[in-house]
């Protein structure tokens, strides 16, 4: 038996390391399923300007992978998951999520459809034994590929342009498809996706190319801006597109030790996902008698006067009763205000008389602060050029 | 396209009992059976020219009293039990121990009648959704034992059988007697924690063992005949390959054939594995209840021994039902060797000689006996050499225990676990689709989620001995399905 050395490395370095870790001039790393990922490589406020004005580069290789193959792939995925797979074409990706029997979240994901009976699926929890549970009964083979595969996200609104001078022509490629391109002797795939809400691409290759691909993107980049970015300025662009993020803004069923934390997808947004003329997904039972029934809890987002992020609090009617709780709250800077996600009882969804009960923390003095919210659609931030096919050449 | 209003499935006694019930209800019900004839594991099978004995099971603790009395069946007078050195046992008579035989019967008896009315409803689940009023009889029931008396059954309910024995019996002969009859049939031994409650079952089911007159052949007839009679249609021979599922609703079958069969709804008596698994399949299923479905403990630790035999073999009372058990730590011995596949040097066995009772199972002067060996190994790593082992260690024990046995024998054959699977369908070997242990017991039997009869499948039943409360050739599981359905509506 080989010596087994991993506990040596608790976190495991991502393929690209040798490019981001010189240039984390903070030091700031944080865990990302087991990976070292930069929080913040040196200025969060410029990490998150790249992203909105120029071109970012976030590290996607944590991002738990999962091969899905076998002639009964789509039938798989469609037992699986809320959404269709059956009816996402060769070449497409579609953001979905999965539940337990009882109809609460395991995750969410995006699931990227390589070929005919060739899915895989992106996700920020792990699920290996579930996956393979599910696949009993089916003719498909279920295989963790998290590091056989490296990943980058590149987002901003020079993105595009950004790749047409790496040698990538994705002008004509529209959200979420994705396309191959050749690189170095291997493959590059590009997807049109992204967590900033924002024009964006997600670029998938093997590994052994990480290091030239890096070197061969930033300089490209370089007339752009192009700067690498951590999590904390991703979250801040996230926040503004209103995503949800798995263990954040709901606690996976899987992992929840209460049992009244686990949230449904009908719970948190994700009501628009269930396809129910599929036939049977795992869950439908419970969400068909919970959509009969009514959801015990709603995702809001909220907009909160005045600029004091509101993380972690608390939510109250008539200033009096708890309703819920903030779970992502930033002071928004491209839409100068304050914006948060929370999950708040069903019957107050509508907002009407909801408060909010900040503390702010100055110099070591609590300032308390009730403030009266108003519940407004998501994405708070939504431009045009997330969606333009072809973007704009800047 | 056939169609009827109910489609039962597997003619076993809980299929029989559950459509005699609807039938009566006035319910068009149709029953399919694989097999050619009716009865499940309580059927007879000619194991060599002219030679017939019971095919799985070969006595019964008696049938539930509404099975009884809906589809009566003629019983020999109950048997006596023989134990080695002319020892006998009769309900709470023993020859040996006297004293303390018969106390200890009549408490475990006392017990098993405050627990055998939870036998004849839905089990009742922790939290809403009982019927209070139907629990009142059977709660008021334990709160009669007295207060001392239920801290006692308290305190034993959930004990190992052994230490039982040893704290209120001195006969080893008769402590491996409770030994053997608490474990018969489950995959445990006697100091395997909760092996008392196994007594507990088998004494609420009745208090001593019956054979049916004609045999078990003749108690499947009965069954099926009146079944028959309160307008049930029966059909032999018909395999059903899946239940067809549409629009998340059970509404029918495919047998083997092809046919398709329309129904309302569908009542399955088999193993609940191979309902969901086999019948039903994944794809109409939540992952984790599929998952659960699959992890349902179902060991068998029986072999079923038939011998052939030229002449009557030296038995003291050749009617008795003779347990070679002769202690309670040789049962645990037999039991251990199955724990890693193996098998026992020194099997422990209830042995029958149906012959003696009913002329017509062997040729004149011949005879059969039937014999049910424990331990026998459910997932052997060589499943022949196993069977020969098997056959020649329980060979060994009857040898010596009825000397001459061996020079009588015709033909001889013993059915391992894996063989009574192959057969009759029972998964592992288990004769109650599903270890009957307390943690498979009630509303986890057979699975949190169809515990009660009706399934996640909308139109889809379970009857069998898989579900509440379990087998034993009794038909309660079968017949409370059919309340449960027609209470719903179903």
């Amino acid at each position: 038996m080989s010596a087994q050395t991993h506990f040596k490395t608790p976190l495991r370095p991502s393929p690209f390391h040798p490019r981001t870790a010189p240039l984390n001039r903070l030091n700031r790393w944080g865990p990302w399923a087991g990976q070292l990922n930069a929080l913040c490589f040196g200025d969060v406020d410029m990490e998150y300007t790249a992203i909105r004005n120029a071109a970012s580069v976030y590290d996607l290789c944590a991002m738990v992978k999962y091969r899905v193959t076998g002639r009964e792939a789509a039938e798989y995925l469609n037992r699986l998951t809320l959404r269709d797979a059956g009816k996402l074409a060769v070449g497409g990706v579609h953001y979905t999520a999965w539940c337990d029997d009882a109809g609460k979240l395991l995750d969410d994901g995006t699931l990227f459809r390589h070929g005919p009976q060739d899915y895989l699926i992106c996700c920020q929890e792990r699920h290996l034994p579930w996956l393979l549970d599910s696949a009993q009964g089916f003719d498909v083979a279920v295989r963790e590929v998290t590091e056989e595969i490296a990943a980058l996200s590149l987002q901003g609104p020079c993105s595009a342009s950004v790749l047409a001078a790496a040698g990538f022509d994705v002008w004509g490629l529209k959200p979420f498809r994705m396309a191959e391109f050749a690189f170095q002797g291997g493959s590059l795939t590009i997807s049109r996706t992204g967590f900033t809400g924002d024009l964006g691409y997600e670029l998938w290759l093997t590994p052994d190319l990480a290091l030239p691909f890096w070197d061969h993107l930033m300089q490209a980049g370089a007339p752009w801006g192009i700067r690498p970015i951590g999590s904390d300025a991703l979250d801040l662009a996230r926040i503004e597109a209103g995503f949800i993020i798995t263990n954040m803004d709901f606690i996976p069923a899987h992992q929840a030790l209460r049992e009244d934390r686990p949230r449904s997808p009908l719970e948190m947004g994700l009501g628009w996902m269930i396809d129910w003329d599929k036939g049977q997904f795992t869950g439908r039972a419970a969400l068909a008698a919970e959509q009969a029934r009514g959801s015990d809890w709603a995702l809001v987002g909220l907009d909160i006067p005045g600029n004091v992020s509101a993380e972690g609090s608390i939510l109250y009617h008539d200033k009096k009763h708890e309703v819920g709780m903030i779970t992502a709250a930033a002071w928004s800077p491209a839409l100068k205000a304050s914006v948060a996600l929370a999950q708040v009882q069903a019957r107050h969804a509508g907002g009407a008389n909801l408060w909010v009960e900040i503390y702010a923390l100055r110099e070591l003095q609590y300032v308390k602060l009730m403030l009266p919210v108003q519940v407004v659609p998501r994405p708070f931030f939504n431009p045009p050029r997330k969606r333009a096919t072809p973007p704009a050449r800047v | 396209m056939r169609s009827c209003d109910i489609l039962i499935l597997g003619a076993g006694v809980n299929g029989l009992a559950c459509a005699t019930r609807l039938a009566k209800a006035g319910r068009s019900v149709l029953v399919l059976e694989a097999a050619a004839t009716p009865g499940g594991g309580a059927g007879e099978v000619e194991f060599h020219p002219g030679f017939r004995a019971p095919a799985l099971a070969h006595l019964t603790q008696g049938l539930d009293p509404r099975v009884a009395r809906a589809l009566p069946v003629a019983f020999h007078p109950a048997l006596t039990t023989a134990l080695q050195g002319g020892i006998t046992v009769k309900g709470g008579a023993a020859s040996v121990d006297a004293a303390a035989w018969s106390a200890l019967h009549a408490r475990l008896s006392r017990f098993a009648q405050a627990l055998a009315p939870f036998r004849q409803m839905p089990p009742p689940i922790p939290g809403a959704g009982n019927a209070w009023s139907r629990l009142v009889r059977p709660l008021l029931g334990l709160r009669g034992l007295g207060q001392a008396e239920l801290r006692e059954l308290m305190r034993l309910i959930l004990i190992n059988v052994h230490d039982v024995g040893e704290d209120e019996l001195s006969s080893d002969a008769l402590r491996g007697l409770l030994s053997f009859d608490a474990t018969l049939g489950a995959w445990l031994g006697p100091r395997s924690p909760n092996s008392l409650i196994l007594y507990l079952d088998r004494l609420a089911r009745g208090a001593d063992p019956l054979l049916p007159v004609g045999g078990m052949g003749a108690l499947a007839q009965s069954l099926a005949k009146g079944a028959e009679a309160a307008g049930v249609t029966l059909r032999c021979n018909a395999r059903v390959a899946r239940v067809v599922v549409a629009d998340g609703r059970a509404r029918g079958v495919v047998l083997d054939s092809g046919e398709e069969i329309a129904a309302k709804t569908v009542v399955s008596a088999l193993n609940p594995r191979t309902t969901f698994h086999q019948l039903i399949g994944a794809r109409h299923l939540d992952a984790g209840f599929h998952r659960r479905i699959g992890h349902i403990r179902m060991r068998g630790g029986a072999a079923k021994a038939h011998l052939a035999l030229s002449g009557l073999p030296a038995l003291a009372d050749p009617k008795a039902r003779l347990v070679i058990a002769p202690s309670s730590t040789a049962v645990e011995n037999a039991f251990n060797p199955v724990k890693y596949g193996q098998v026992p040097d020194r099997p422990v066995m209830e042995v029958l000689l149906p012959s003696a009772h009913d002329s017509g199972m062997a040729p004149a002067g011949a005879h059969v006996l039937s014999a049910i060996v424990q331990s026998a190994p459910h997932a052997p790593r060589d499943p022949v050499a196993a069977r020969a082992a098997m056959l020649e260690n329980s060979l060994a024990v009857l040898e010596e225990n009825i000397p001459g046995l061996r020079s009588l024998i015709l033909h001889a054959e013993i059915l391992m676990p894996q063989d009574i699977e192959a057969r009759f369908g029972l998964i592992g070997g288990n004769w109650h689709h599903g270890e009957l242990a307390v943690e498979q017991m009630l509303f986890n039997r057979p699975l949190h989620g169809a515990d009660r009869y009706a399934t996640p499948v909308p139109g889809l039943w379970l009857a069998g001995a898989g579900a509440h409360p379990g087998g034993g050739i009794n038909g309660a599981a079968g017949w409370n399905a059919a309340e449960a359905l027609l209470e719903a509506k179903g």
